[in-house]
């Protein structure tokens, strides 16, 4: 399996005027081809972020970016950070592509949808007029778009929400990328359209041999899917492994925290939603030590303040999963089985 | 499509006709009611009662308001004609009636100076659309930047500059100081006339007029263009790897241009009800002059009509932007 993302020690920072916000902090992770990584974690921990960051879509000036992105393009890895604006363009659409959270907002609402489409092939095959139309109807109906020759002649608000979204896949499918970042692709539509639209996804990436960078706070998503799971929390990974492990053997407390607050049709029906106590950390003024150390009920676990004072690093015995935890890992180990042994039971 | 078109378009044609209808109602009732005679206005210091009273019949101010109310509106249909034998005369429909103080038809009149606020607004449109939407761009595109500041500066001038200060400015300046610009004695030319003398005429009033209207324009498109950039259709255009350019140009303007036509649109139909002061200043003999000369002196067949014409002109005006919003805005097809 080749190597088609390598973001190694990623620092996003936005200069506002309360201080400098560090949405990333020190992010590292691969994916390969035909394989699907998520990044999960709640609002503000930086996945949407690290996401744009492939992309090259921040704003220069804007974003202060230091670290690596090495994206392969061909027999090249070109370093996302250090590219040129040009250089990062051309890659956009054609090595890697990006579908977004909200398909009623990401379509142009004055252009027909096949036009969008066919745009996306002509910026980087310009000219190919006829070819662009062609492989734009061709996957509409890849995507599961029935008529796809009218229906790409209308305009995104003729199209319901999933169908929106699979017109963001099929224009993301445009020049076959190997590489695919989905920004919660499938958050703002219903149940059983959000089982479709992964199955699609699946099934095209198999087709596509893409790896799909999955950014999600979804769990029940990333269950399904998942093959390597990184977890953020207030700008970085606390805890990375393969999706089995992150699930079923989960390191850091935050996971264990979410895991735990995923709501269940359990018997005892009566009982509270578990959520994580307190807030997410302010993005400027990160705690010195662990960020999840004010909400963390382990705390107590590991010695003296060190979770207040130190930032743990990301270790663990088994070097394919990883975790941020003061805490010795054998009594995590033991601790959280008991934990999740109740909630699931 | 066509058959609920068709429907649109009359119901709102419906609708306008009724506007106009209360409009003028409402023009004729103030200016019936303010408490002087009209036909003691007709004749000058040698009146005597019996002209009074022979003029009043003449143009039928005798009759009950109601009446002169719907002679008004059937003039504009049929004509209408004064007097008896050898003192007779006509206006031909249109008819708005007849200003004895102009001793002409209120439509020949018109006729006159609609062309002359017509060229100088449509001049101005011209101008204030290309300085203001490019300034509006400029200053979005280097937003926070020198353009940005430069722009802001500009916006802040053009809008608190009033235009009889601009104006005479110009006036002073360009015309007299520097005398590029020969003073305005010779008159309005039509254009089709001779181009070079009507832009010789038009140029100061419309670069008065045009600064005022661009520093709005530029403070709007800038504002447009910056929201629209953080549109979520633009982040996918850039993710399809659309060069900035085109971001800027295609997919930003095409979402910023019908705002922008509705405000020039109306706009430009409050222009048509008379840019007063500008007219005034550059001694164009335009509906806005004709409208404050009529006021001053009581010339309520004019008035009414400048009146009428002008609500005409914006009813008119906001039919005809809905029916191109709906070819502009896919989502508006009706």
């Amino acid at each position: 399996m080749a190597e088609l993302l390598k973001i190694s020690d990623l620092h996003v920072a936005f200069p506002t005027d309360d201080g400098l916000v560090r949405a990333v902090d020190g992010v590292s992770l691969t994916l390969n081809e035909g394989e699907t990584v998520a990044i999960v974690g709640e609002s503000g921990s930086g996945k949407t972020v690290s996401g744009l960051s492939v992309m090259g879509l921040h704003k220069k000036g804007a974003a202060q970016l230091s670290g690596s992105i090495l994206l392969k393009d061909g027999d090249r890895n070109i370093d996302i950070v250090t590219a040129t604006d040009e250089e990062i363009r051309l890659l956009r659409g054609r090595a890697v592509a990006m579908i977004f959270q909200d398909p009623m907002s990401s379509l142009h609402p004055y252009y027909r949808v096949g036009n969008q489409l066919a745009e996306g092939y002509l910026v980087h095959n310009p000219g190919k007029k006829k070819e662009a139309r062609q492989r734009a109807i061709e996957m509409l109906d890849l995507v599961g778009i029935s008529e796809p020759a009218q229906r790409a002649d209308e305009y995104p608000h003729q199209f319901s929400g999933g169908m929106r979204q699979r017109v963001m896949i099929a224009m993301a499918l445009m020049n076959s990328p190997r590489i695919l970042i989905a920004d919660e692709p499938t958050t703002a539509l219903d149940v059983t359209v959000q089982a479709q639209i992964l199955i699609l996804l699946a099934s095209l990436q198999k087709e596509f041999n893409m790896g799909i960078l999955l950014i999600t706070h979804d769990l029940g998503v990333v269950a399904q899917v998942a093959d390597r799971v990184s977890v953020m929390y207030g700008g970085r990974i606390v805890e990375q492994g393969s999706a089995d492990d992150v699930f079923y053997k989960p390191k850091a407390p935050y996971t264990l925290g979410l895991l735990k607050s995923v709501p269940r049709i359990s018997t005892h029906g009566s009982d509270r939603l578990k959520a994580i106590p307190g807030q997410p950390p302010s993005l400027i003024n990160l705690p010195t030590g662990c960020a999840f150390a004010p909400r963390c009920e382990f705390a107590s676990h590991a010695a003296g303040d060190i979770c207040a004072n130190d930032r743990p690093e990301l270790l663990g015995t088994n070097p394919n999963h990883l975790s941020r935890c003061h805490v010795d890992e054998a009594v995590r180990d033991k601790l959280f089985v008991t934990e999740l042994k109740e909630v699931r039971s | 499509m066509g058959v609920v078109m068709l429907n649109f378009v009359s119901r709102r044609v419906f609708f306008a006709i009724v506007t106009l209808l209360v409009v003028s109602a409402v023009v004729f009732a103030i200016f019936s009611l303010l408490p002087f005679d009209p036909a003691a206005l007709t004749c000058g210091q040698h009146c005597t009662d019996q002209i009074i009273a022979a003029n009043r019949i003449k143009l039928g101010f005798d009759k009950p308001l109601y009446i002169q109310y719907f002679l008004f509106l059937g003039g504009i249909f049929l004509g209408r004609s004064y007097g008896t034998g050898s003192a007779a005369f006509s206006c031909p429909a249109p008819s708005f009636g007849y200003s004895y103080n102009e001793n002409a038809c209120v439509t020949d009149l018109l006729r006159e100076a609609l062309p002359v606020t017509v060229s100088l607004a449509l001049g101005a449109l011209i101008i204030w659309l290309i300085v203001g939407v490019s300034l509006g761009i400029i200053a979005a595109r280097f937003k926070n930047k020198w353009p940005d500041r430069v722009g802001s500066v500009f916006v802040l001038l053009g809008t608190s500059l009033p235009t009889f200060v601009t104006g005479l400015a110009l006036l002073i300046w360009v015309t007299i100081k520097w005398k590029l610009v020969p003073l305005s004695l010779i008159g309005y030319t039509p254009i089709t006339e001779n181009p070079y003398k009507f832009f010789q005429f038009f140029i100061l009033p419309w670069i008065t007029l045009a600064i005022a209207y661009a520093a709005l324009y530029t403070r709007f498109t800038r504002a447009a263009v910056l929201e629209t950039l953080g549109e979520d259709y633009i982040r996918t255009a850039r993710a399809k790897g659309v060069k900035e350019r085109t971001v800027l140009f295609k997919h930003t303007m095409r979402a910023v241009f019908a705002p922008i036509i509705t405000l020039a649109g109306l706009d430009f139909a409050g222009l048509i009800g008379g840019a007063i002061i500008t007219e005034t200043i550059f001694n164009l003999p335009g509906l806005g002059r004709l409208t404050l000369r009529s006021t001053y002196e009581f010339d309520l067949p004019i008035v009414l009509s400048t009146t009428i014409l002008a609500a005409a002109v914006v009813i008119i005006m906001n039919l005809v932007i809905d029916m191109l919003y709906a070819v502009l805005d896919p989502r508006v097809r009706i």
